[in-house]
C-alpha cells in the first residue's frame, strides 16, 4: 500500500539512520514529505497545513520515534488522519423527509456534474421505489432543461414540463406545487452551474433555496478540482443550506484532494462519488477508497 | 506600503500563494527560490515583489503563447475541440464560431458529441447565436461518419472554417481515447492536413489532473493549442506553469465567461499578473 509516499518517507529516514531514536527535526524531514504527497493530490494548502499539524502530534508519540520502520508508521498516520477526516467508516444517505415530498436541490460550479448527478440520483431513488420529479431550474445554459428531460427519459422517472420564459425561482414554486399534488416522493430541483464571484446568481441561488426549503442541498464539485476547491466550498457553504457533497468523475486519474479539502472546509458529509457518464455510475461514498487514492495506491 | 528587507517568511508566504494558485508544490517552490536568490535580503515593497514575482511566471509563459488564426490557414480549415467532460468545449465553440462570423467567414458548426444526452441541440442554439451552419446527427450516431461527412460536405460548399465538437472524456479512458483516434483517422481521409488545429479545452478549476490531460491527450491524440476556461471564477489557473514546463503545446485562448464574447487570447503578462492576485495595468 502507499509504495510511492512510503519509499520516500524511508529514503527520509534513511538519510537520517544512525541514531536510535528520532528527533523532532527528522519527524519534520518526513512531513515535509508527506506536505508535498497530499499537495500533489490537490489537497488544498490550509487543509494540508491542519492536516500536517495533527499528524506531528501523533508522529512524535513514542511508536513512531522508536520504531524500527518509522516510514510505515508515519504512512500509518497519515493514512488513518485522511480517512478519519473524510468522515471515516461508514456512509450517510439521503436524508428523505417523513412528509413528502422531499426536496433536493442541486448546486456547484459551470459543468461540475449537477444534471447528470441529478439524474443519477433519481434513478437510485426510482429503484428504491420512490416516485421522482426532476426539475430543471436551469434558464441560462443552452439546452439544458432538453438534457435533464433526456435523462429523465433514460432513468424512467418524470420531469416537470419545460415553460419557456419562466425564471428559476417561479420553476421552483411551479416544481413544489406539482409535486405536492401529484404526490411525489422526492423532487430534484436541477439549478444552472454559476461562479461564487456571479453575486446575482449566488443570491438566486439562495432565493431558490428559500423557496424550496429543501431538506438535501447537494454541493456538487469535480473531484479533479485544485487549490479552489476551498474557496468554492466555503462560498457555496456561506449562501446556502448545504446538507452534503457529491464529487464527479472519481472515475478520472486524479488524487482527488479536493474531497479532503472541502469535507474539511465545511464539516459537511461527502454522500457520493460520480463514477461514469452514464446515469448508474454512482456510488456512495467511501473514505477508506478516497484516502488511498490521495495517497497514490 | 513600507518597505522590508525580503526574508525567509516573505518568501515562504510568496510560495504558498503561487501553491494555491496551483502552480503545485515544485513550480512553487521553484520560482520562488530564484525569484528569492536575486532579492533576497533587499529592502521592496509588497507591490514590487508581486510585480516581480508575477514576470517571473510570465517570462516561463511567454514562450508559450500562441496565436489562433484559422482565418490564414488552409482552407476549409479544420478545428477540433477536445477535453474531458465538462470543461467548455462546446462553449467555446461556440464562441469561436460567433467571432469568425463576424469577421466574415463562412463557418460550419459539426454535432460531433454524439453522446451526451441533449449535446447536440446544445451546440444548435451556439450556432444559431452565431449564424453559423450547423450539421448533426441523432444522439448514439457514429460521431466519425459524421465528421466524414461534415468535411466533404465543406470541401464541396467551400466553407473557411469547420469546427467539430467532441464528447467529453477522461483521458484514462482508452476505448473512449481510441474512439476520438478514430475521428481523426477519418478526418484524414479527405484531408491528410486536417485537423489543422486541435484544441485542448482545460478548466482553470482543474488542479493537478490537467499535466496528465494535457499528457495524455497530446501524445495520444495530438494537441495543436489549449484553452483555458472558466478563469472568471476564483480558481487561478496556475496548473499552466507546470503544463507549460511540460509540453510543447502553445496556449491559445482563455474563457473568461459563458457569454458568446467571453474568449480571449492567451496574454501570458495578463495572466501571470492574475496569478499572483494583481489586476490589469
Ligand atoms: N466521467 C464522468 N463524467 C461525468 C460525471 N458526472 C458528470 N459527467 C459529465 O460531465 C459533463 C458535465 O456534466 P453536467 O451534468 O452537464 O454538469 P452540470 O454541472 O450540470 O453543468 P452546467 O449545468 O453546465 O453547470 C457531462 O459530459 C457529463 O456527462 C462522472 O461522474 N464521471
Ligand atoms: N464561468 C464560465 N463558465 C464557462 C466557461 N466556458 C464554459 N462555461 C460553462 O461551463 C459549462 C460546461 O461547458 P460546456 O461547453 O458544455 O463544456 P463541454 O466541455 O462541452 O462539456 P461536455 O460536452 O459535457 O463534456 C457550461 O455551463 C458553460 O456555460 C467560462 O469561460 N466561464
Ligand atoms: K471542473
Ligand atoms: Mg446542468
Ligand atoms: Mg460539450
Amino acid at each position: 500500500m502507499f509504495d510511492a509516499l512510503t519509499d520516500r518517507l524511508s529514503s527520509v529516514f534513511d538519510r537520517l539512520s544512525g541514531r536510535g531514536v528520532l528527533s523532532e527535526k527528522d519527524i519534520d524531514e518526513a512531513l515535509k514529505e508527506v506536505r508535498t504527497a497530499l499537495l500533489d493530490a490537490d489537497v488544498a494548502l490550509p487543509v494540508v497545513r491542519d492536516f500536517i499539524a495533527r499528524a506531528r502530534e501523533q508522529a512524535s508519540g513514542e511508536a513512531v520515534i522508536r520504531s524500527v520502520r518509522p516510514a510505515d508508521q508515519v504512512v500509518k498516520i497519515t493514512y488513518d488522519g485522511l480517512v478519519e477526516m473524510l468522515g471515516g467508516e461508514g456512509a450517510e444517505g439521503l436524508n428523505l423527509s417523513l412528509n413528502p415530498p422531499t426536496v433536493i436541490l442541486m448546486a456547484g460550479l459551470q459543468g461540475s456534474g449537477k444534471t447528470t448527478t441529478a439524474a443519477k440520483l433519481a434513478l437510485r431513488l426510482s429503484r428504491e421505489r420512490k416516485k421522482v420529479l426532476l426539475a430543471s431550474l436551469d434558464t441560462r445554459r443552452p439546452a439544458a432543461m432538453e438534457q435533464l428531460a433526456t435523462l429523465a427519459v433514460q432513468a424512467g422517472v418524470d420531469s416537470l414540463p419545460i415553460v419557456a420564459g419562466q425564471s428559476a425561482p417561479d420553476i421552483a414554486r411551479r416544481a413544489l406545487s406539482s409535486a405536492r399534488l401529484q404526490g411525489f416522493d422526492v423532487v430534484i430541483l436541477d439549478t444552472a452551474g454559476r461562479t461564487t464571484l456571479d453575486e446575482a446568481m449566488m443570491a438566486e441561488a439562495a432565493e431558490i433555496a428559500a423557496i424550496g426549503q429543501p431538506h438535501e442541498t447537494l454541493l456538487v464539485a469535480d473531484s479533479l478540482t485544485g487549490q479552489d476547491a476551498v474557496r468554492t466550498a466555503r462560498a457555496f457553504h456561506e449562501r446556502l443550506p448545504l446538507t452534503g457533497l457529491v464529487l464527479t468523475r472519481a472515475d478520472g486519474d486524479g488524487r482527488g484532494g479536493a474531497a479532503l479539502s472541502m469535507r474539511a472546509v465545511t464539516g459537511l458529509p461527502i454522500k457520493f462519488l460520480g463514477v461514469s457518464e452514464k446515469i448508474d455510475g454512482l456510488d456512495v461514498f467511501d473514505a477508506a477508497r478516497v484516502a488511498g487514492r490521495i495517497l497514490g495506491q | 506600503f513600507t518597505k522590508q528587507p525580503l526574508d525567509q517568511a516573505r518568501i515562504d508566504a510568496l510560495e504558498e500563494m503561487l501553491i494555491e494558485a496551483d502552480l503545485g508544490p515544485r513550480s512553487a517552490a521553484r520560482i520562488t527560490e530564484a525569484f528569492a536568490a536575486t532579492r533576497f535580503g533587499k529592502a521592496v515593497d509588497e507591490a514590487e515583489v508581486l510585480e516581480a514575482l508575477s514576470e517571473a511566471i510570465a517570462d516561463e509563459l511567454a514562450g508559450h503563447e500562441g496565436r489562433f488564426d484559422p482565418l490564414s490557414g488552409p482552407r476549409p480549415y479544420v478545428v477540433l475541440f477536445i477535453g474531458v467532460n465538462g470543461s467548455g468545449k462546446t462553449t467555446t465553440l461556440g464562441k469561436i464560431a460567433a467571432d469568425l462570423k463576424g469577421r466574415g467567414a463562412r463557418v460550419l458548426v459539426v454535432a460531433g458529441d454524439t453522446f451526451r444526452a441533449a449535446a447536440v441541440e446544445q451546440l444548435k442554439v451556439w450556432a444559431e447565436r452565431a449564424g453559423a451552419d450547423f450539421m448533426s446527427r441523432p444522439t448514439g450516431s457514429d460521431a466519425a461518419g459524421l465528421a466524414f461527412d461534415a468535411l466533404e460536405k465543406a470541401r464541396a460548399e467551400a466553407y473557411d472554417v469547420v469546427l467539430i465538437d467532441t464528447a467529453g472524456r477522461l483521458q484514462n479512458k482508452q476505448g473512449l481515447m481510441d474512439e476520438l483516434l478514430k475521428v481523426i483517422r477519418v478526418i484524414k481521409k479527405v484531408d491528410p492536413d486536417a485537423p489543422h488545429e486541435t484544441l485542448l479545452v482545460l478548466d482553470a478549476t482543474v488542479g493537478r489532473n490537467a499535466l496528465a490531460q494535457e499528457n495524455i491527450f497530446g501524445n495520444q491524440i495530438g494537441v495543436s493549442g489549449i484553452v483555458m476556461t472558466k478563469l472568471d471564477g476564483t480558481a487561478r489557473g496556475g496548473v499552466l506553469v507546470p503544463v507549460a514546463q511540460a509540453s510543447d503545446s502553445p496556449i491559445k485562448l482563455i474563457g473568461v465567461g459563458e457569454g458568446i464574447d467571453d474568449l480571449q487570447p492567451f496574454d501570458a503578462r495578463a495572466f501571470a499578473r492574475s496569478v499572483v492576485g494583481l489586476g490589469e495595468n
